[in-house]
């Protein structure tokens, strides 16, 4: 992500990184050198905050981080809105299937069955897809990667920076202290495990919606771009359109037209 | 002698035109030079339901709706039996003639649906009504012509249809032989005047103060709010939007404000609970916005569509820990113009939400005020730090230049506790100086103006938001009376002025009166060391100056009984 920002022509100051609330959050605070602009807000509301951000300055460059406690749980009504607004901003939400900062509660990802402090008998509600979610919700840019493949998750997020419109990066970052995946989605011969995550081949084309359903149906942890739709104008896009059309009047204008 | 004063009340079904006649009314009346007041109330719902405005026609300033009716126009009969007992005595009853009315002083039956048809227009019962009342007070019919033929400019057969409608309810009324009085002719403001109801006044202000960005959420009854920016806020760099919760409001005029915009939403009692946390999040991290709160009964949903004062203590304290926000609460509609603005000067002056009260009674209702001269209207903006990068935003125990987005300057803007960068960190030491940091700043905002008559009794009245009006009545009245009080008010509630705190401190007793059960606002002048006590009323609608009289009286009467005893 720091990469694709300095690789722009713009300053970093053009670059406004907004975090939720859990491990996710304290992103905003690592970033080493050159400093974007951050906003560590609270739990949930990543979405809309950036939508000010962005509505505010369009030209500015802005990124969500957030995980799946904050994006899905507690954030999970400001998903929609943002996919309808298609709104010009890259969100990449870590997932690790737990709540870790609060010390391993079950989170909607965790998985049905599961024991956690919060589930000491089993989880007894099914896990989220995620990916399937973000379609039906028209999120217009779905990625979905792998928190230890650095360099192809920073091409999948440099990708949804250019999109013009909601991107979601979703990526598996397991928590290695309350939910260590890590065996599970890379596999272990040793042991026999296979691992779950699986390249998307590029004959794959995202621009069709019931292929992108079709991948994510194939079930595991699919690597790439799953969905891309570039016909839809962003919010930003749709907000000039509308200035290009309507005259704007003065606040004195305004004001007289009040007279009798 | 000739009236000063008409207070019409107009009582039917929702749908009615209930509404549309009172304000047609109204306007007609401030065009020739009238002051006038509407109040109305609704049910919450679209159509039908019982529904009533009233309309107040007076040759000098209305400062309330008036307690007791001219004429009741009653357009079925559940609205005469509802409203019938306020009726003054020798006052007048115009109703439907459907159904069969009496009044002491005199009722007139008009088939208003018959004459409009006749007319040749069926929807100009409304100027039917109006030419009747306009017999009433022997008020010259040119008025409500000049008026319609302004307002239907180009349509011709509408214009001689209503036309023909003012007549014929003229002379359906006249045939009655009934009048109560003529009103005096109007003495002409001589400042130009704008008509306009209390959230267009405060949205207008708003305008004026530089708002660039405003969402926000429909609630009544502060959507009209959110109408007039979707409509109004278009241009360049201005964002209006409905968003789909407030609590999407809040955090995105946090997000515009940090990247520099002047940021507003507008909600009533539920969106304001539901902006709590948000809120907490703008006063920690020092970001300027503007939140209104247009009060109606409460809690939860409570009552929608009337009026009441009872969200103040939630309004200065919104939200979880350390927080005391600050509040301006306009008085009347003029004053929710520049309360507008002098909510964004000092969210800009001291970085961080401010919340601006207003209430239902004023936010629906129509009056002419002088119109705002932009020239004079004093505009600030917050202190932006143009430096270089590696900047300590949160540096000191003060106030401090804020960098925008886009600009050099990157630090993080943050609801945990943070230190000079904004990184998180919870050392004590840290949380104390930021505490302090934020608390400091309030300093900024109490020097502010306030009001004051006979500063030297010992025995005050001091009203705050919309109850000033019917105050400042019952307060001329016992003046008048010979009563000795004293009066003070300002919008400026949180802080309050420091001056204005120095001079009640020394009154023996302070009467409050305000809308609500608890008696907020005098409570918070008791923990000031005020000696307040609080006139209260929760019934949903505003004050009566006639109760506030008394009730004033009767309150003041017995702390001077006390201090000849003491």
């Amino acid at each position: 992500m720091a990469d694709r920002m300095e690789r722009t022509d713009q300053p970093m100051e053009n670059n406004v990184v907004v975090a939720g609330i859990g491990c996710s959050g304290n992103l905003v605070h690592l970033l080493e050198g050159s400093q974007p602009y951050g906003f560590h807000g609270i739990h949930g509301r990543s979405l809309p905050i950036s939508m000010g951000v962005k509505m505010a300055q369009p030209e500015l460059n802005v990124i969500v981080v957030a995980g799946d406690g904050d994006f899905l749980s507690i954030g999970g009504e400001h998903i929609a809105p943002q996919a309808g607004r298609n709104l010009n901003i890259t969100a990449v939400v870590m997932d690790n299937g737990v709540y870790g900062l609060t010390k391993g509660q079950s989170s909607p990802t965790t998985e049905l069955g599961r024991t956690t402090s919060s589930t000491p008998f089993g989880k007894i509600e099914d896990a989220l897809n995620p990916l399937e979610l973000y379609l039906t919700l028209g999120v217009s840019f779905i990625a979905s990667g792998f928190s230890s493949q650095p360099r192809v998750l920073g091409r999948l997020i440099s990708e949804g920076m250019d999109h013009q419109g909601f991107a979601v990066v979703h990526v598996q970052s397991p928590c290695t202290t309350y939910n260590d995946t890590y065996e599970i989605i890379k596999g272990n011969p040793k042991k026999g495990i296979e691992g779950t995550m699986w390249t998307i081949m590029p004959d794959h084309d995202p621009s069709d919606r019931a292929l992108a359903y079709a991948r994510i149906q194939e079930g595991g942890l699919p690597i790439g771009v799953i969905y891309k739709d570039t016909r839809r104008p962003s919010l930003d896009q749709r907000l000039h359109e509308i200035q290009e059309k309507v005259p704007a009047r003065t606040t004195q204008d305004i004001i007289n037209s009040f007279q009798f | 002698m000739r009236k000063q004063n008409l207070v019409v009340r107009f009582a039917g079904e929702g749908g009615q035109g209930v509404v549309t006649a009172a304000e047609m009314l109204a306007r007609a009346a401030a065009s020739v030079g009238y002051h006038v007041q509407t109040f109305s109330t609704f049910p919450s719902q679209i159509m039908g339901g019982p529904t009533w405005t009233q309309t107040r026609i007076s040759t000098v300033p209305v400062h309330s709706a008036g307690d007791e009716l001219d004429v009741l126009v009653a357009l079925n009969r559940e609205a005469y039996i509802t409203h019938r007992d306020e009726v003054r005595h020798g006052g007048i009853v115009l109703h439907d003639s459907s159904f069969e009315a009496h009044s002491d002083s005199g009722d007139i039956g008009v088939p208003f649906d018959e004459l409009a048809k006749r007319a040749g227009e069926a929807r100009s019962a409304n100027m039917v009504i109006i030419g009747a009342l306009a017999h009433l007070v022997n008020m010259p019919l040119e008025y409500f012509e000049n008026f319609v033929r302004q307002r239907f400019k180009g349509r011709d057969a509408i214009i001689d249809s209503n036309v023909a409608a003012l007549s014929l309810g003229k002379e359906h009324a006249a045939s009655s032989e009934i009048q109560i009085g003529e009103l005096d002719n109007p003495i002409k403001p001589s400042n130009e005047q704008i008509m306009v109801k209390g959230n267009e006044a405060l949205a207008l202000g708003a305008l004026a103060a530089g708002l660039n960005f405003y969402i926000g959420y429909p609630i009544s009854p502060a959507t009209t709010i959110l109408v007039f920016m979707e409509h109004n806020l278009v241009g360049p760099g201005k964002f209006a939007h409905q968003v789909s919760s407030e609590i999407e409001a809040i955090s995105g005029i946090l997000g515009a404000g940090f990247a520099g915009k002047k940021a507003m939403t507008a909600t009533a009692g539920p969106g304001f609970s539901l902006m709590s946390e948000g809120l907490g999040l703008g006063w920690m991290a020092e970001i300027p916005c503007v939140v209104v709160d247009v009060q109606r009964g409460g809690p939860a949903t409570g009552l929608p569509t009337k009026t009441e004062q009872s969200d103040l203590l939630a309004c200065m304290h919104p939200a979880h820990g350390d927080v005391a926000m600050p509040v301006i609460a306009p008085g009347s509609v003029e004053e929710c113009f520049y309360g507008a603005v002098m909510a964004f000067n000092w969210a800009e002056r001291y970085q961080g939400p401010v919340i601006l009260m207003s209430e239902m009674s004023m936010a629906d209702r129509a009056q002419n005020i002088p119109k705002p001269d932009l020239s004079q209207v004093k505009v600030e903006d917050r202190q932006v730090y143009r430096g270089g990068n590696g900047y300590l935003r949160y540096d000191g125990f003060e106030l401090s230049p804020m960098p925008i987005p886009g600009s050099p300057g990157a630090y993080v803007a943050n609801g945990s506790e943070h230190d000079a960068m904004g990184d998180t960190t919870h050392l004590a030491s840290r949380h104390i100086q930021m505490t302090q940091r934020r608390f400091s700043k309030l300093k900024l905002l109490e020097n502010e103006a306030y009001e004051r008559e006979k500063a030297s009794e010992p025995i005050a009245v001091m009203t705050w938001g919309g109850s000033k009006g019917p105050s400042w009545e019952a307060y001329k009245t016992l003046i008048e009376e010979g009563e000795p009080l004293a009066w003070y008010y300002t919008m400026f509630l949180h802080p309050l002025p420091v001056a204005l705190v120095e001079e009640l401190r020394k009154k023996e007793l302070v009467i409050v009166p305000e809308l609500n059960y608890q008696g907020q606002f005098s409570s918070v002048l008791r923990s000031l060391g005020i000696r307040a006590e609080s006139i209260t009323q929760y019934t949903g609608l505003p004050f009566k100056v006639g109760s506030l009289v008394e009730n004033i009286r009767l309150k003041a009467g017995a702390m001077r009984e006390g201090m000849v005893k003491a």
